[in-house]
């Protein structure tokens, strides 16, 4: 049986979220210390995600959305400077970032619940990426709320297998992010 | 040139200027000591790797350089942690070399095998896992490179025996851009907006303190400080970690702040309109209840770390920068607050009506630590470096020494590591050996680490040390005496359980001991007569002899308790 998903709390954006663009340098163990300080300062993440950056392998980039209420941020962006494989931060704050994360979920099926799914993947825009006799997996790439909104869609499903990225931004057009 | 990587280990911290490293060999870095034979760089063997820790810390808190230490893997290299937490509290440069098991066992819980750059990564700048021999001089460069600019702090290079066993091209990193360091600029530009806002803020201020924290010895800025001090007339105080930054015996100096704070120190910071922070952060048995700490004062926030400022309290004008450079700008545009008479004549009342005291001591003992300190202190010649462990002692040491230069203290402030004071002496004699060093210990402390002793006879180290043995471990003694009904738990040790005296001779060592004041005074003038082995001097003091001033913890600094004496008279 699949394990019953994590819902997690009522929203996934807190009130006062910040999305930290961190370029760091690619190489072994700097998750760990970007993880490490966050968990050792007390700092609360939301989410995070890890890809190799555009300019060159030698940089990752990671988006942490930081839970701001925990910790000031200029103590986040302090404390994460310090870190010596941290090459630059941008601060975005949620109104100047276009945000975005993927979601994919398996949901059980039947003859009966199939029509029904159906109208609730093409409301939310979602795509069937899988199929079989009993199941049907779905995506969804969208922002971080209308991915909360299809997930409290599929909630009246039993049995949903589903994961999320945690979001990436870049900077909406015609703003610029704090450079630190 | 083809070197092993052990060789181009010990060349590599040859090219640093290494003059000596302490350690302790072991199997995972053993083809590391083959060519320190051959190396000019001295090598001093401790008993415990905390030892090589502690003295590498004592090291560069004397010298200003980096202590180096080396080390095996997994329980040589855990037997470090505690020296490497210290230094990080206190921003001490520290390069630190420990062996690991060969690449193809890591992962395998190979024997002596342990994730020291994992176990480390809270409690250093910064840490490697060189990878191949060829990078063993970027690691080393990158290493003290890192330890020592910007804030200063540990470093670990963690280096797996078949890399020091492999063969490499020798090369050494010529500029700071071969060390690949792209995210690293500790060189900050003075932001002179923020210059002229700290003097304006001087300029409207009638009650300043300059309140001078460990950044300013670790800048060297004890001339610009003592140029502007001067210039400005205003009051300064040292904390834990700034002692001997402005000399002690200066009439504008107050004294150290704090939970054992001088009262003049601890009120004129109370009573302050404006506190200048010169390299300090504000460390909690500084503030006490920080919301009632310095409640009317603006805040100058004066640091190379920006993770520094608002962290415990909020700042009106920011300046990062190296102390030094930043009192010279301050300096250069004249800040100047107007008339300081009334302030200064409000301290001096303070100064007057609060002066540290203690009873004097009995011709027939106990001694009176306090009194052991001052004898010491009235025999020693200029520039004798005090180290101390952690407590009682440590606190008595700071407030009865006085300190007139840099590199005079050696002391664990943030982290409070007991025992490091028998080390931490051995490390700072190393470093300079010219002066004479006494190691102004508790017997709960001495007892930690004294096997350190024997390196110290056996490498012609010759120390001094000073026990205040009350048999008890006395801070926390005195904490249950005053906030636990003196209900005493699991805090007697026996002053005479160890022998003092004969343990310090089976170390090697001169031991002696004093009852009484007759005893002490021929015991200092016996250890100030011997230069050529360790003295070991068991002073026989009074349990129930209390630190004092002192702030409750949590409590607000407007609370202090000054001695009992004082009270009395008030």
């Amino acid at each position: 049986m699949a394990p019953e998903p994590y819902l997690g709390p009522e929203t996934h954006s807190p009130v006062r979220h910040h999305i930290l663009s961190v370029l760091v340098e690619n190489k072994a163990g700097v998750l760990a210390r970007v993880a490490g300080l966050f968990a050792r300062r007390g700092f609360n993440i939301y989410s995070l995600a890890v890809a190799p950056a555009e300019l060159h392998e030698r940089f990752s980039r990671i988006t942490i959305v930081v839970d701001a209420e925990s910790a000031p941020l200029e103590q986040i962006l302090g404390q994460l400077y310090k870190l010596v494989n941290v090459v630059d931060i941008s601060d975005l704050s949620p109104s100047d970032a276009v945000e975005r994360e993927l979601l994919l979920a398996t949901i059980p099926t039947n003859v009966d619940s199939r029509t029904g799914l159906l109208d609730v993947i093409g409301e939310a825009n979602a795509a069937i990426v899988d199929v079989d006799a009993h199941h049907v997996t779905v995506m969804l790439a969208g922002t971080p709320n209308g991915c909360d909104a299809f997930e409290k869609a599929l909630e009246s499903y039993d049995d949903v297998e589903l994961h999320r990225t945690g979001r990436v931004a870049l900077p909406r057009l015609g703003t610029s992010p704090q450079t630190h | 040139m083809q070197l092993s990587g052990a060789q181009a280990l010990i060349k590599s911290l040859e090219q640093e200027g290494v003059e000596v490293i302490f350690g302790l060999p072991g199997g995972a870095i053993l083809p590391v000591y083959d060519p320190i034979i051959d190396s000019t760089i001295r090598h001093i063997l401790v008993r415990h790797e905390q030892g090589a820790g502690h003295m590498a810390e004592g090291y560069a808190l004397a010298t200003g350089r980096p202590g180096v230490a080396m080390v095996t893997s997994g329980p040589g290299a855990t037997n470090i942690v505690t020296p490497i937490a210290n230094a990080h509290m206190d921003s001490t440069p520290l390069v630190v070399i420990t062996g690991q098991v060969a690449t193809a066992a890591i992962g395998t819980d190979a024997f002596q095998e342990c994730d020291i750059t994992g176990i480390t990564m809270g409690i250093t700048k910064h840490n490697f896992l060189v990878q191949s021999a060829q990078e063993i001089p970027r690691a080393v460069a990158a290493a003290f490179h890192l330890a020592t600019t910007g804030r200063p702090g540990p470093v670990l290079i963690d280096v797996p025996k078949d890399i020091t066993q492999s063969m490499m091209d020798w090369w050494y990193p010529s500029s700071i851009e071969e060390l690949d360091l792209p995210g690293y600029q500790p060189e900050v530009k003075l932001n002179m907006e923020a210059v002229a806002a700290a003097v304006a803020l001087i300029n409207a201020s009638e009650r300043p303190v300059l309140y001078v924290g460990g950044g300013a010895l670790k800048s060297k800025a004890d001339k610009e400080l003592l140029v502007f001090a001067e210039r400005t007339k205003m009051p300064v105080v040292t904390t834990l970690m700034a002692r001997g930054a402005f000399p002690d015996s200066h009439e504008q100096h107050l004294g150290m702040p704090g939970m054992h704070g001088m009262y003049p120190a601890v009120t004129a910071i109370q009573k302050a309109d404006l506190l200048i922070s010169l390299g300090a952060r504000f460390d909690d048995r500084v503030t006490g209840k920080v919301s009632a700490f310095a409640p009317s004062a603006k805040v100058i926030h004066v640091d190379i770390d920006r993770a520094e400022f608002n962290k415990v309290r909020a700042s009106e004008v920011v300046i990062q920068s190296n102390v030094a450079a930043a009192v010279a700008a301050l300096d250069a545009a004249r800040a100047t607050p107007e008339n300081l008479d009334v302030w200064w004549k409000e301290i001096r009342t303070w100064q007057e009506r609060f002066p540290l005291a203690y009873d004097e001591p009995a011709a027939e003992g106990p001694l009176r630590p306090q009194a052991v300190i001052e004898a010491i202190l009235a025999s020693a010649a200029p520039g004798t470096i005090v180290s101390s462990g952690v407590g009682q002692h440590q606190m008595w040491a700071s407030q009865y020494w006085k300190f007139e230069q840099p590199g005079t203290w050696v002391n664990s402030g943030g982290a409070g590591t007991m025992g490091f004071g028998v080390p931490a002496a051995i490390g700072a004699k190393v470093g300079r050996p010219d002066r004479t060093v006494w190691c102004i210990d508790g017997d709960g402390c001495f007892q930690m680490t004294a096997q350190e002793l024997v390196t110290a006879r056996a490498e012609g180290i010759p120390i001094k040390v000073a026990i205040l043995n009350n048999a008890y471990l006395g801070m926390v003694r005195q904490w249950q005496e005053m906030f636990y009904e003196e209900r005493y738990s699991e805090v007697y040790l026996n002053a005479d359980l160890p022998d003092y005296v004969l343990w310090a001779e089976s170390m090697g060592c001169v031991g002696l001991r004093a009852r009484t004041p007759d005893e002490m005074r021929d015991a200092i003038k016996k250890a100030n007569e011997i230069n050529d082995v360790p003295v070991v001097i068991d002073f026989r003091t009074d349990s129930s002899e209390k630190v004092f001033p002192m702030v409750a913890a949590g409590a607000s600094n407007d609370d202090i308790m000054v001695h009992p004496s004082l009270r009395r008279e008030a």
